[in-house]
């Protein structure tokens, strides 16, 4: 019950503080608005109607991966330059519980990416995004959203030696952008692209809310890889969170990384 | 005069390592170099996805932008990082002369996004396949060098706007998107609106870019001279406006005590 309540308002608590930083409304807002308007200049006159809706949701995508890979992962060392980072590690509460609800906010925020492409194609270019399975559209929103949270999360742990995280992060950017169809078909790509492209949840969660909302296949095997690798990269988290804090306790650099 | 070369050397020497951070090379590559070759691999993809320019269009036209990544962010730090580190207020009383303040931090940025541009270039043509000819390489790189020092124009114009706004790296990210967009990096220019392409014509980038594109197609350094002369008016332009904004939101920031509250 305690942690229940700690993982909720530990949430609650950076959603609202996180929701009020300019810099972070700026990448939610910012870049899918830039990337749905190249979208749409490069793709007019080849690709309409589903195209552009699809293109939408993708660049929603984009905009949450991009918060997501730089703030998430840097998370602690944003902790540490404050320095809470010590007094969080001491904490009785287990580390995990901590770090996640701060990266699952940061991902959360994304509804505001997905809700400005959609808007803003919807009234500039008069595409309209018919949702074919409602249902199925309001449980990958916040699947598709949890699994990017618990990918940053697993980032975070594993970058808790870097004091540069959000570069380390920042170089997943692009890759992922590319390779997990969210604005590029992964047909275009190289065929050694795809496994790889399974490995990351903005994949699953992109698929699931692309079939959702055009129904093009069923959508319920992509939320079901969603929550699978929600609860994989939870683990490798946790996982990656004992070993190097262990370490850094040990030795007693956890602020000098 | 020494003086002024003092302060124009050295200070940007030691404003360039302060921007970095250098106790380890891993930074420069890490924030500069992959995301240059990453960012070209993506829009080359995108293109081809599109139907819309083949593979050399996005490589020319995103390794020759990626000079600005380092010239607007490189000079809007060296006012934010001197606010994070409590020196702007001895830097605003300093008598040194702003203009060799600044270009001492502009040269080694400069420089900075051209090598960058260059590393970007090369490691996209060699991943994507795209043929340069030889006798482009000289005209290719000097192409560059004035993009990079267009682009610190424009990064200076981004760093006296910090003396006013602490989020400077909004504004760079803001400024660098709208680049990708509208300078004929990653959309044609005449698939654009005809008031973007207008606008596209005071942009840095813009001209450099086409004069690539020119000189990768077989073009000669005599035929891009025009628009390396159009990128550097441009650049010198933005530089014009950056150094009197600096006066200006300076002198204002004195007025009205806000120096560190921006």
């Amino acid at each position: 019950m305690r942690l229940a309540r700690s993982l909720l308002v530990g949430w609650s608590l950076h959603f609202k503080q996180e929701s009020r930083n300019p810099f972070f409304l700026y990448i939610l807002i910012g870049t899918p608005l830039i990337y749905a308007t190249m979208a749409y200049f490069l793709f007019r006159g080849g690709k309409q109607g589903d195209g552009l809706a699809a293109a939408a949701l993708g660049t929603g995508f984009m905009g949450i991966w991009s918060l997501t890979t730089t703030a998430a992962a840097a998370a602690l060392a944003q902790r540490r330059r404050s320095g809470l980072l010590e007094l969080l590690v001491a904490a009785p509460l287990p580390f995990w519980a901590i770090l996640a609800p701060i990266t699952i906010a940061i991902s959360a925020l994304g509804v505001y990416s997905l809700l400005t492409s959609m808007l803003y194609v919807r009234v500039l270019y008069g595409v309209s995004l018919e949702i074919d399975d409602w249902l199925a559209f309001a449980v990958a929103v916040p699947l598709g959203i949890l699994a990017i949270g618990m990918l940053g999360f697993m980032l975070g742990a594993a970058f808790v030696r870097f004091r540069a995280a959000w570069a380390v992060g920042n170089l997943f950017e692009f890759p992922v952008w590319t390779i997990c169809g969210l604005l590029i078909p992964i047909a275009v790509l190289p065929a050694w692209v795809e496994p790889v492209a399974w490995l990351f949840a903005p994949t699953w969660a992109m698929n699931a809310l692309r079939d959702a909302a055009l129904g093009a296949s069923t959508p319920w095997d992509d939320v079901a890889m969603c929550a699978t690798l929600s609860v994989v990269y939870g683990v490798l988290g946790v996982l990656l969170l004992r070993f190097f804090l262990g370490a850094a306790r040990r030795r007693g650099t956890l602020a000098l990384s | 005069m020494t003086y002024r070369l003092r302060v124009f050397a050295i200070g940007g020497f030691l404003s360039y390592r302060a921007l970095f951070g250098w106790l380890n090379p891993y930074l420069f590559v890490i924030i500069l170099l992959v995301p240059s070759v990453t960012q070209i691999l993506f829009f080359a993809y995108l293109g081809r996805a599109a139907g819309v320019e083949d593979d050399t269009f996005y490589v020319v036209g995103n390794a020759v932008v990626a000079a600005a990544v380092p010239c607007l962010f490189g000079m809007a730090d060296t006012i934010t990082d001197e606010r994070y580190t409590h020196t702007l207020s001895l830097l605003v009383v300093s008598p040194a002369s702003r203009l060799a303040l600044f270009l001492g931090r502009a040269a080694p940025v400069a420089a900075n996004g051209a090598i960058v541009a260059g590393f970007a270039f090369v490691v996209g043509s060699l991943v994507l396949g795209v043929s340069v000819p030889l006798s482009a390489l000289l005209p290719l790189a000097l192409t560059i060098l004035v993009t990079g020092l267009a682009c610190t124009g424009l990064g200076i114009v981004n760093a006296s706007l910090g003396l006013r706004w602490r989020e400077s790296a909004l504004l760079s990210n803001l400024i660098l998107y709208f680049l990708l967009l509208a300078a004929g990096v990653n959309v044609p220019l005449d698939l654009l609106p005809g008031w973007l392409s207008t606008i596209a014509q005071g942009l840095p980038v813009t001209h450099g870019v086409e004069a690539a594109r020119e000189l990768v197609a077989g073009g000669s350094l005599a035929d891009v001279l025009p628009l390396l002369g159009a990128e550097l008016l441009v650049g010198l332009s933005y530089a014009a406006l950056g150094l009197f904004l600096v006066r200006l939101f300076e002198a204002q920031a004195r007025r009205g005590a806000s120096l560190e509250l921006a």
